[in-house]
């Protein structure tokens, strides 16, 4: 049988043979892995949420096995709610395990989703003293993909008491160094409104006054679009929020 | 690196003939292909800052370079010399795709800490560089040792540079302390002794990898170039 491998037809031929393979395959091991990632993702979001309420030091010693017990210690899901864009009881009314379901950064990629419709969970921690502590998840645009994180306010509601953040593609040792300590440092004791509860907008700068000055916050060298994609999504994600910390006070 | 394939001869030779181990041991030393060829040079130098990431960087490198040559070793005769590197790349492309999707499924810490380092396995000239001078123009089981030797060479260099790196730049191996608690001071730094940041710079990787070389070269005369 002789076959001519140079001819058009038979690499044409090959090109497409070895497509649809690979598509096959590719596609049968995205499906038999994605129950396992799914997995791997439910207990990161707790473990974030832990990592954002403890103190660094206790933060460090979150692990993917104690995460899932940590959270259930910390958080009674019975007092987290939904929110809507405005700051309200979200409509659909999502209570206890189901608050953990809600996607954020699916809601936030979805163009076709209104912005009324978008859902803003809120989790209360307390710990032993029952002293309260509020996780707000947030998410928004780095350089290269998606950047999110949680935010945990003290108390008072204002005073930024821990965070996270992570990414999914940023330049390692620029952009993605947003995960590190010293960048969440810069935002530890922040306060997200002024004295009477109306937010303030964060500014990323560059001149090193981000420790002394209110509202500012050091960007990161070399990973400023990224620095300014988590000033924006702090901006914005913490609105909703701050109005219903302003009808819980009032 | 050659251009030409380097042919083995022998039609019915055992895996483990005297030729087939020599496949693999030479990436080992005298041929590595870090030391030797300089390839691979980019991830030697990105993800060596901790042990952990650079065991796992050569386990998934080990696994795209085995099975990848296997499967073009296999394809050798039917693929069309035209698109002989687009098919070369489409397989290690769907290789490292399939490695990444594992790694998120089953070490999902790992996967984290590489992040977009095993994506650029792609791109990884070992690779690319195993496929067209071995596997192109050889059997199967030769191109299995083959493939074994050179990610075998490029595992110990790896963690090797590695070692040395989290060993004194963060103090640590494999997360764990060795010197002490660097942020409350006892152990070794409550004595002064103090991490060398430069360490986990990039250029300490290529300085260590060169000191590798240094080594090697002064022990094997023979591989010093005349020019």
């Amino acid at each position: 049988m002789a076959v001519n491998k140079d001819s058009n037809g038979y690499t044409f031929g090959f090109a497409i043979a070895l497509v649809v393979v690979v598509g096959a395959i590719l596609a049968s091991v995205a499906m038999a892995t994605k129950p396992f990632q799914e997995k791997n993702e439910a207990v990161k979001k707790k473990m974030d949420i832990v990592k954002a309420i403890l103190p660094k030091k206790q933060a460090e010693k979150v692990t993917r096995k104690n995460a899932t017990a940590k959270f259930e210690e910390m958080v009674n899901l019975e007092n987290a709610v939904v929110l809507d864009m405005n700051g309200n009881i979200h409509k659909d009314n999502i209570t206890g395990e189901a608050i953990l379901d809600v996607d954020i950064k699916k809601e936030y990629r979805d163009k076709e989703l209104k912005e009324k419709d978008k859902h803003f969970p809120l989790f209360v921690a307390e710990d032993k003293d029952g002293k309260k502590a509020y996780v707000i998840p947030v998410v928004g645009k780095g350089l290269w993909g998606p950047v999110w994180g949680n935010i945990c306010l003290d108390e008072d509601m204002r005073t930024i008491k821990g965070a996270t953040f992570d990414h999914k593609t940023e330049t390692p040792g620029l952009g993605a160094e947003i995960k590190q300590g010293f960048f969440i440092d810069r935002w530890i004791g922040e306060q997200i409104t002024d004295e009477e509860g109306n937010p303030v907008t964060f500014e990323i700068v560059k001149d090193n006054s981000g420790a002394k000055e209110p509202v500012k916050v050091d960007g990161i060298t070399g990973g400023t679009i990224t620095s300014k994609g988590v000033e924006e999504m702090v901006n914005r994600g913490l609105k909703p929020y701050i109005k219903y910390f302003k009808t819980l006070k009032q | 690196m050659s251009e030409v394939a380097e042919k083995t001869k022998a039609p019915r030779e055992s895996l483990f003939s005297k030729k087939n181990r020599k496949l693999v041991t030479d990436p080992l030393t005298d041929n590595n292909p870090i030391t030797i060829q300089v390839l691979g040079i980019c991830s030697a130098l990105a993800i060596t800052v901790q042990v952990e990431q650079a065991f796992w960087m050569s386990v998934s490198v080990l696994f795209v370079l085995v099975l990848g040559n296997m499967v073009i070793s296999m394809l050798r005769n039917l693929i069309p010399s035209r698109i002989r590197i687009i098919v070369q790349l489409v397989v290690v492309a769907s290789l490292v795709i399939i490695v990444d999707l594992m790694l998120a499924a089953f070490v999902p810490d790992v996967s984290e800490k590489l992040s977009v380092f095993v994506g650029l396995i792609i791109t990884n000239c070992i690779i690319m560089g195993r496929f067209e001078a071995f596997a192109m123009g050889n059997k199967v089981g030769p191109s299995l040792m083959d493939g074994l030797g050179n990610s075998f060479g490029y595992a110990w260099i790896l963690i090797l540079v590695a070692f040395v790196r989290e060993l004194f730049g963060s103090g640590t191996l494999w997360g764990q302390p060795i010197f002490g608690d660097y942020i409350e001071g006892n152990g070794l730094y409550s004595i002064g002794y103090v991490n060398n940041n430069m360490m986990i710079l990039p250029p300490m990787a290529l300085i260590i990898v060169g000191v590798i070389i240094w080594v090697q070269r002064s022990r094997n005369k023979a591989l010093i170039e005349d020019h």
